[in-house]
């Protein structure tokens, strides 16, 4: 009797063992949501296949391990009138249960190595990027042995503060989407030269399987040759302080034509961006520009409204700096404050970006400097050192 | 009895805490003569006095790569004068950085090298190198500075390009302090 | 049997001092173990509240409750009370309780410091989390505090932080000399040391690592506080440091340090299986075998927790396969367990549930455990939700599971009533749903990209993470109803027997339900109940 009502809970059991097992194996084939992507790489490919292979042997270890471990407890109860063995030890099985996990291990060790061996190859690259960790933005630079024709910029959050706050509804990409993402051309090999400006970061794009940590003070590479055309997204995956969460990579991968015309486009801003600097700006210009650039720059600090959140961040309303002497406030802005949070902005923003968000800063939230400052002015205090 | 035997016991116990703290600290010169054998973290050796058996290995070229970043806070412009150099192992090569002071104030920096490919890191040796001291400069002043290396004939054949990387920290404030332990 | 005697002998022994008096000065290993029990269930609430406000955050996407400064404040006490102040003062006071019953010792063998390394414990945790309401807020850059965040970038209460932890360890430390004080030297004459109860050779071994690595922890805060205040530059690159030795250091201390919240794990649940299952523990030497080498290996792996911070490929490849053969002791532990349930004579009680429990979601945090050792693949699993999945799957389920499994197996013997049995069953339902409802998900999650310490997410991960939230909250009041049943258990019940469990075995179940305040003044003579 006893036998019958167990046979059939163990048919019941194993059928749904297999069937989930069956399942889930569809499910991780189609939902992205729940597994590693497979990547656009070479690399993340092989990284997926291991990924799987290891997952395989841990699920069939399970199911044998878990499968006993059941048909005990189903079988050996107390409650079924079963009387207790008086085993304790069998050294031939104990051998058997040592060598049977080395030789698994040994199977995973294989493929996990050589495919460790394809990621730190060295090999000679088309395109070195310089990517630099910022407290809470990256920095992409295009290595080049012409200076004048480098390209340089930031890449930073674009998703607004009232989605992340809830006063908006969230888009497509909430949190995915920065101002500038970074542009590569498919099938060349791309060497990422990572290093950090200030804590340690780390540089991750999933679909790649490039995770390298950003150190300060030193540089570490990863590489990729991305096969197919998309817009791949990542994120800051070291623990970096506040806005961690808020840092994310976004790249561009397109064909050659595209990338060669996109860098063109690219050196020529920057060539722009230089002239600039020798115009007179009017204040409509500056507040403009400098609305854009303290909602890029500042505002994750000083807040929406200036207010900041002190003491660390301080209020940029009706006191301090911003209603001080011009001189000092373009100084902090350019040098920045030592012991503080304040970066030196004068190695990312230009000095006609420096410019307007004093400009800005001096005359808004009821600020009302009404001076102004030239790019020029900026420039010269950076030639000349003040 | 017991408490003679206790006693031993804890004066064994005590002896594992105190070494163990010890070798926490004993880590810190550890990793650094490790990371200096096997190049673990890409720091560079210190000066390198050439020998005369260097031979140039004109049959290899190398690039080598120089990026130039500056430590948070830190407002000094500081570039390479060359982005890339191609060099045959074993030959003397030089070339310069430039950094100018643009704070209102003098400022003293130190200049931190890292190498990547890491491994490639001790095959770089620097017979002259502004990152052996400390570079005071007053306001506005620019400054010139040297870099004389070799590349070792031994580099491995799959390095064809090797990134070597100056962050350049501020260090006006520790300066004046003395307490420094570590050089 | 010998022990009932003590209850007769009153004029040799006193009782304990009556009011709050006998908590402060008590050197009673009873006392003391309860209260490190107490103590910790504390900080395990309070942990728990940190970790309700960081699911609570995380219910949705967007910023609703908490701001970013506050939300890596939580995870990180979150992190360092559960590790220092619930998991570790409670297995310490299992010991306390336990290993004296255990291998027939009257007390600790040094009931003074005992007393001492308690009552560091609450001035360190009041410091610590003091640090809450200080200017700048609490310490927010994670439980492994990497520097240079933790040390140029820390708000000021870092100072404080860094003395907790300093308390912390003399604590730890002291306690682990105790530990290993009483059971070298306090065994009951004729007890040989591949004798003892497996809870107390996991213990042995556990104290070691402490005594091992703890200084290590207090050397690496050493450092930070120097860095700090007094102008080294131990993880600063721009003085000649280096913030990856920083890193180096601390898993130095920090592998060994997740085996010393396991290995005591592994000693009760070796106590609980065979009593259910009325049978002896399978392969008690191979237990013990392969407790000692999961602590060796403990100390050769710990860079495998820093495979991205470029490392060469050979130490890659040398911290990889040494991670990997850690599976084969703990395969061989896991094993053991299910040959000693095979063929037995099963009931499952509170305590079984627990543990049959702790094997199979152990072995599912184990399986993680060997897919991050793979190099390759932990450079996308590295620093995702998978990791906090894999740890939680080893510390809830592993860990927390086993001290309550411990607390329902041992209260008949500490209150000498039964707890309430249907409730213990409904708060292991509760548990075992709660933590699979919270953890499983954050595999998924974490495998699709989601990196951990963030305090807002994309889109994409808004499912799982609901899933996952209600989870937590799940867990998180259910032990509320642990918290009664406790409470129930203490002030009444069925009364219980010496040996409480008709399969226990041990000298612990020789002696009267309540334990009497003294036992063991003289040393028990008939050892053949020793090791279960």
């Amino acid at each position: 009797m006893y036998r019958a009502k167990q046979c059939k809970w163990l048919m019941t059991l194993s059928a749904l063992l297999f069937s989930s097992l069956f399942f889930s194996n569809l499910a991780l084939a189609g939902w992205s949501d729940v597994n590693m992507t497979q990547g656009v790489t070479e690399i993340s490919r092989e990284v997926y296949d291991l990924h799987m292979f290891m997952f395989a042997v841990c699920v069939l270890i399970g199911i044998v391990v878990f499968g006993v471990m059941i048909v005990s407890m189903l079988l050996h109860r107390k409650s079924l009138g079963a009387q207790p063995a008086n085993f304790h030890e069998h050294t031939g099985l104990e051998i058997f249960w040592t060598i049977v996990p080395i030789v698994i291990l040994v199977v995973l060790a294989i493929p996990a190595t050589s495919t460790l061996r394809a990621m730190y190859d060295a090999g000679d690259s088309d395109i070195d990027i310089e990517v630099r960790g910022f407290q809470w933005k990256w920095q992409y630079t295009y290595l080049n042995d012409n200076p004048g024709e480098e390209v340089k910029f930031i890449s930073a959050l674009k998703t607004p503060q009232e989605e992340i706050h809830n006063q908006a509804n969230k888009r497509e990409h909430y949190l995915l989407d920065v101002d500038n993402p970074l542009v590569i051309p498919i099938n060349k090999r791309i060497r990422f030269l990572i290093t950090s400006n200030d804590v340690i970061h780390a540089f991750w794009v999933p679909a790649f399987a490039v995770k390298k940590d950003a150190i300060p003070g030193f540089v570490h590479e990863s590489w990729a040759v991305v096969e197919e055309p998309g817009i791949y997204r990542g994120q800051c995956a070291e623990l970096c302080g506040k806005d961690h969460g808020f840092m994310p990579i976004v790249v561009r991968a397109v064909p050659q034509d595209e990338y060669d015309t996109w860098l063109a486009e690219k050196q020529e801003e920057a060539r722009q961006v230089y002239e600039t600097v020798g115009k007179q700006w009017t204040m409509a210009e500056l507040m403009e520009t400098g609305e854009q650039v303290y909602n890029q720059t500042c505002l994750t600090c000083h807040q929406a409204n200036g207010q900041g959140i002190p003491p660390a961040f301080p209020s940029l309303v009706g006191q301090g700096l911003t209603v001080g002497p011009i001189e000092n406030h373009i100084d902090i802005v350019l040098n920045g404050k030592s012991g503080t949070a304040m970066q030196a902005f004068g190695a990312q923003l230009n000095p006609a970006q420096i410019a307007a968000v004093v400009t800005y800063e001096r005359n808004t939230w009821g600020n009302a400097m009404g001076d102004m400052v030239q790019p020029s002015k900026v420039n010269e205090m950076i030639q000349s050192g003040q | 009895m017991q408490t003679a035997q206790n006693r031993k016991t804890i004066t064994k116990l005590i002896g594992v805490v105190i070494g163990m703290f010890a070798f926490g600290f004993a880590l810190v010169p550890l990793y650094d003569v490790f990371c200096e054998i096997t190049g673990a973290n890409g720091k560079t050796a210190g000066q390198y006095v050439s020998s005369s058996g260097d031979a140039v290995d004109q049959n290899r070229e190398i690039t080598i790569q120089f990026l130039t970043n500056n430590n948070a806070g830190m407002p000094w412009e500081f570039r390479p004068t060359v982005r890339t150099l191609k060099v045959h192992p074993g030959e003397l090569n030089s070339t310069e950085f430039f950094a100018r002071n643009i704070s209102g104030k003098t400022m003293t920096a130190q200049a931190v090298p890292s190498v990547t490919p890491f491994y490639a890191a001790e095959y770089l040796h620097k017979t002259e190198c502004f990152c052996f001291e400390q570079q005071q400069l007053a306001r506005g002043e620019g400054l010139d500075m040297p870099l004389r290396f070799i590349i070792d004939a031994n580099i491995p054949a799959e390095i064809k390009t090797l990134t070597l990387s100056y962050t350049l920290f501020d260090i006006t404030g520790e300066v004046e302090e003395t307490l420094a332990l570590r050089p | 049997m010998s022990a009932v005697i003590e209850e007769h002998h009153d004029d040799h022994h006193h009782g304990p001092d009556k009011g709050i008096l006998r908590w402060v000065f008590t050197t009673n290993h009873k006392d003391i173990g309860t209260l490190y029990l107490w103590f910790s269930f504390l900080m395990f609430l309070t942990g728990g509240c940190m970790a309700m406000v960081i699911r609570a955050e995380l219910f949705q996407p967007g910023l609703q409750i908490v701001q970013p400064e506050f939300f890596n404040q939580m995870t990180t006490m979150h992190g360092l009370i559960m590790v220092f102040g619930a998991v570790m003062p409670a297995f310490v006071g299992l010991a306390n309780w336990l290993v004296p019953m255990m291998i027939g010792a009257p007390d600790m063998a040094l009931p003074r410091m005992n007393n001492y390394s308690f009552w560091i414990l609450p001035f360190a945790f009041s410091m610590m989390l003091s640090s809450l309401f200080m200017e700048g807020g609490a310490p927010n850059f994670g439980w492994t505090f990497y520097a240079p965040l933790s040390t140029e970038y820390a708000p000021p209460s870092v100072t404080f932080f860094i003395f907790a932890v300093h308390l912390m360890g003399i604590s730890s430390i002291m306690g682990s000399i105790n530990v290993v004080v009483t059971i070298l030297n306090l065994r009951a004459p004729g007890m040989r040391l591949m004798q003892m109860p497996l809870f107390v050779w996991t213990w042995l071994i556990t104290a070691y690592l402490l005594i091992a690595v703890m200084p290590v922890l207090a050397g690496v805060v050493t450092m930070m506080l120097m860095d700090i205040h007094f102008g080294t530059a131990f993880f600063s690159a721009g003085g000649g440091g280096d913030p990856v030795l920083f890193q180096h250091v601390f898993w130095f201390f920090g592998h060994p340090e997740v085996y010393i919240m396991i290995l005591p794990a592994f000693g009760v649940v070796s106590a609980i299986i065979p009593t259910f299952a009325r049978k002896r523990l399978f392969g008690y030497d191979s237990m013990v075998y392969a407790t000692a080498s999961i602590a060796f290996l403990s100390f050769i792996v710990w860079a495998h927790h820093m495979f991205t911070v470029g490392i060469p490929i050979a130490g890659e490849l040398y911290f990889m396969y040494a991670t990997m053969l850690i599976a084969v002791p703990t395969g061989v532990k896991v094993f053991n367990w299910v040959a000693t349930m095979w063929r037995g004579s099963m009931s499952f009680e509170t305590p079984m549930l627990f543990a049959i429990a702790f094997v199979i979601l152990f072995t599912i945090g184990g399986f993680s455990g060997l897919m991050l050792a793979i190099v390759p693949a932990d450079f996308q699993y590295h620093d995702t939700y998978f990791v906090v999945a894999h740890f939680h799957y080893v510390l809830v389920p592993g860990s927390v599971f086993s001290i309550m499994a411990a607390a329902y197996y041992w209260l008949p013997k500490w209150t000498g009533n039964m707890y309430d049995e249907s409730l213990g069953k409904t708060h292991f339902w509760l548990s075992f749903i709660g933590v699979n409802v919270t953890f499983f998900p954050q595999h998924f999650v974490g495998l699709a990209g989601m990196p951990r310490r963030i305090p807002d997410y994309a889109l994409q991960f808004a499912d799982y993470n609901m899933i996952s939230s209600m989870g937590a909250f799940l867990f998180g009041f259910s032990q509320l109803l642990f918290l009664f049943i406790v409470i129930k258990c203490i002030r009444g019940g069925k009364k219980a027997t010496s040996q409480v469990w008709e399969g226990a075995h041990g000298l612990e179940w020789t002696i009267p339900s309540p334990a009497p305040y003294h036992t063991f003044s003289t040393p028990p003579e008939d050892l053949r109940e020793a090791h279960g």
